[in-house]
């Protein structure tokens, strides 16, 4: 395939679009930890609060969320601060805002994942825990996480494959990902089929790794369990 | 943004059903045991989901420019030059990609002894697919469906940035003209939430519908009525 030339600017978009997903990962899955605390403690409002999070966040498209901070955000601050007599210009950086915007879209999701492995954990070891007078830290990093990430892990595995496809969105804030890449170069050589069918196989060829590394990561996270026989 | 809505709702039903009915046939293929037959599918499905929405609606709306000499000629040039119909023609197929994998998995939970059993009553093909199959199959699809028709909606709000003025399409052009943006874009926001959930309600009361008699001890449709909505992957 003749790319003119262009064929650089692919790369570099991927490169971005890796850290942004990268990135947002790792937003989603501190979010995803505190949200599903949140969910399983005692306290009513941690619950309703977590509750409100993931049934609005899963309500709304991610198109429309990532518009919301990226030109809401800055107009609603500044009204609010002309309102308390001062004058600020706030301009987002897009690679922030769509690191953050879906980092927190993609927390919801990992917050129910989290809930599940959690609810996972076998009660009896929990219960040996503080039995043999673990106190709760001593607990959660022990017993916990540990086992947590076991259960998570398929589920974290699916979150990240939608968010790779989500980081595509962010092209509309001006982000020089790969979506945006491949639209210059297409404005630029009029031969826009090739270009998106490039950028399509690059984000085929992101899925076809991470399916492969959760392979692989799933494979470790088991090791010395006994496979079940059917 | 009213008409936002309604194009918004339009879009969503029309990809529904046109992904529909183009995956039941494809899910039919997609469990046969023949290579010829599954390996094609598998491959349309693995291309849809393993690509963001928004590079296959470029693709088809901005790549059809490309082939512009070889599509005037097949006199399809009038279709591919309208956002509209390269917009129903993505959500299409890219639903019918996740809906054939929905399929697929209702149609596969459909107990063997009841296939033997339609076969040994010679039943044909077809026959058993519409007497036992697909009864059925339908019935188990149904919760991971609902799924789908929500994920299909929200993602409707990409039309908008190949200039058709749905919902968030016309939320942007009002934003922009106004300035109000955090209140036009919240109003937007409230607008989708309360369809995505009723539409989350509609579908519960259909299902418990249709699972009527496996209520009770065992609990037909407890598992996902405390997930409205789950991850699509």
């Amino acid at each position: 395939m003749d790319l003119q030339g262009y064929g650089w600017m692919l790369w570099a978009g991927l490169e971005v679009t890796v850290m942004v997903a990268v990135s947002a990962m790792a937003v989603a899955v501190c979010l995803g930890l505190i949200g599903s605390w949140a969910k399983l403690s005692k306290s009513t409002s941690a619950r309703t609060a977590a509750r409100i999070y993931t049934t609005v966040i899963r309500g709304i498209p991610e198109l429309l969320l990532i518009l919301v901070v990226y030109y809401g955000t800055p107009t609603l601050i500044q009204s609010v601060a002309e309102g308390l007599g001062f004058e600020i210009v706030l301009d987002l950086n897009p690679f922030a805002t769509g690191v953050i915007t879906i980092g927190f879209i993609y927390g919801a999701f990992a917050t129910e994942v989290f809930r599940g492995a959690f609810l996972a954990i076998d009660p009896g070891q929990i219960e040996a825990a503080s039995a043999v007078g673990m106190s709760r830290q001593q607990m959660t990093r022990r017993i916990i996480l540990p086992q947590m990430w076991r259960f998570a892990l398929p589920g974290l595995g699916n979150v990240w494959m939608v968010l790779v496809k989500a980081t595509a969105l962010v092209s509309v804030i001006q982000l020089d990902e790969l979506m945006r890449m491949s639209f210059v170069a297409m404005s630029a050589t009029k031969l826009p089929f090739t270009f998106f069918l490039c950028a399509t196989f690059l984000y085929l060829g992101i899925t076809i790794m991470s399916q492969v590394l959760q392979h692989y990561l799933e494979a470790w996270t088991n090791r010395g369990l006994k496979p079940a026989k059917v | 943004m009213l008409s936002g809505l309604v194009l918004t709702i339009e879009l969503t039903v029309l990809s529904i059903l046109c992904g529909t009915l183009l995956a039941i046939p494809l899910a039919v293929l997609r469990v046969s045991t023949l290579p010829v037959f599954w390996m094609p599918v598998y491959g349309y499905t693995f291309f849809f989901r393993g690509t963001p929405l928004l590079v296959q609606i470029f693709l088809i709306y901005y790549g059809s420019g490309q082939f512009r000499g070889v599509l005037q000629d097949l006199g399809l040039w009038a279709l591919f030059r309208e956002p509209y119909f390269c917009a129903v023609l993505t959500l299409a197929l890219n639903t019918a990609a996740y809906i054939v994998e929905i399929l697929r998995g209702g149609i596969q939970a459909v107990p063997t002894g009841q296939i033997e059993a339609g076969l040994a009553c010679g039943m044909s093909r077809s026959r058993l697919y519409q007497r036992v199959i697909f009864p059925q199959a339908f019935r188990f699809a149904l919760p991971a469906f609902s799924n789908e028709v929500i994920f299909l909606f929200q993602s409707t709000s990409l039309v908008s940035i190949i200039t058709l003025l749905d919902l968030t399409g016309v939320a942007r052009i009002i934003a922009a003209r106004t300035l109000d943006v955090y209140e036009i874009y919240l109003t937007a926001c409230l607008l989708y939430l309360g369809i995505t959930y009723t539409i989350v309600g509609a579908f519960r009361f259909f299902e418990v519908r249709l699972s009527g008699h496996l209520r009770g001890s065992s609990g037909g449709s407890e598992a996902h009525d405390k997930q409205a909505i789950v991850l699509r992957g």
